[in-house]
């Protein structure tokens, strides 16, 4: 089981990062770009056998150590090794 | 008195720290590597600057999870003074003893200069021989020194007066200008509710003699030489 975890800044935190990509994209003329955040992605490969359990490892992982909660949150997405999404 | 200056992979003042203390002031400071469970025999614990697991993930979050943490936690649980400084600051943050977090300096550029510092709160072991509105100059050196916490925790913090140092501009007052990385309410340095333990940014280490620039650090660390032989006599007397 392979569990891909997304890691943002909350939407109240002010993200210099993304906003100065922004920018840049502005100045490059991608006028249709609006808001930018940036964020972290992780691949894990789980070795459990069902996706209940998946879900469960891949949040307690997220919210220990991938994550800082102060200022972040998560999303999960889990698939099958073999590939592609579920 | 004897300061343990713990030391994990990617720390990189933590010889400034020794220094001070031991060439500059006089104690005996030791190293402590981060897998060691133990702080010895240590009067005050000092976590240093520095990059820890390369700042990988986010600063100080691999840190947090060093054996030698569980013993900083009892130690602080205990009452004994913890001070964290920059990168130190930041593990205090992610293991939970102090609140909030760090973001990315408001400019994105790393900053390695002088600040101007004023004590806001003497009611600490690392402020006792200060005045309060005293100001302190002390370089930072960070890329991530952005201090932030929710509104409430931020209320919170400033309602309990566990502000400890903020960043002001040359006439002393918390302005913008004065801000080097954009921290909330110009925060440079907090403590923790029983007041023991103590976060900064800034570098009182690398501000202990006239040579350097400043001696202007010097202070932090007298103050908890004061502040423990005070409590030695308190003990003593009993």
């Amino acid at each position: 089981m392979k569990a891909r975890v997304f890691v943002t800044l909350k939407p109240s935190v002010f993200d210099p990062q993304g906003h100065t990509i922004a920018e840049a994209l502005h100045t490059l003329g991608y006028g249709d770009v609006g808001d930018v955040r940036q964020g972290k992605y992780f691949e894990l490969e789980l070795n459990v056998p069902t996706a209940a359990e998946a879900e469960k490892l891949a949040a307690t992982v997220a919210d220990r150590v991938l994550a800082n909660p102060v200022i972040e949150s998560y999303r999960i997405e889990l698939s099958d090794t073999a590939g592609g999404p579920r | 008195m004897t300061f343990a200056v713990v030391v994990f992979p990617g720390s990189n003042c933590d010889h400034d720290a020794q220094y001070a203390l031991e060439h500059v002031l006089g104690h005996t400071a030791r190293f402590v590597w981060h897998k060691e469970p133990s702080l010895g025999d240590a009067d005050v614990v000092i976590l240093p600057g520095g990059f820890s697991h390369g700042d990988y993930l986010r600063t100080g979050a691999i840190a947090r999870f060093s054996p030698v943490m569980a013993a900083v936690q009892t130690f602080a649980d205990a009452g004994g003074p913890v001070l964290g400084i920059c990168n130190g600051f930041q593990i205090l943050l992610e293991c939970g003893l102090l609140p909030g977090a760090m973001l990315r300096n408001r400019d994105l550029r790393f900053h390695c200069e002088m600040v101007r510092l004023r004590v806001e709160r003497t009611d600490t072991p690392f402020t006792r021989a200060c005045t309060t509105g005293q100001q302190l100059r002390i370089p930072i050196a960070h890329g991530e020194g952005n201090y932030y916490a929710p509104p409430d925790v931020i209320a919170g913090l400033e309602a309990a007066g566990r502000v400890v140092f903020r960043y002001v501009d040359e006439r002393g007052e918390a302005t913008d200008a004065g801000n080097p990385n954009g921290s909330i309410d110009n925060i440079a340095g907090i403590c923790n509710p029983a007041r023991n333990v103590v976060g900064l940014m800034p570098h009182p280490e690398r501000a202990c003699q006239a040579v350097v620039g400043s001696a202007d650090g010097r202070v932090i660390f007298e103050s908890v030489v004061q502040a423990l032989a005070d409590r030695g006599a308190v003990a003593g007397a009993r």
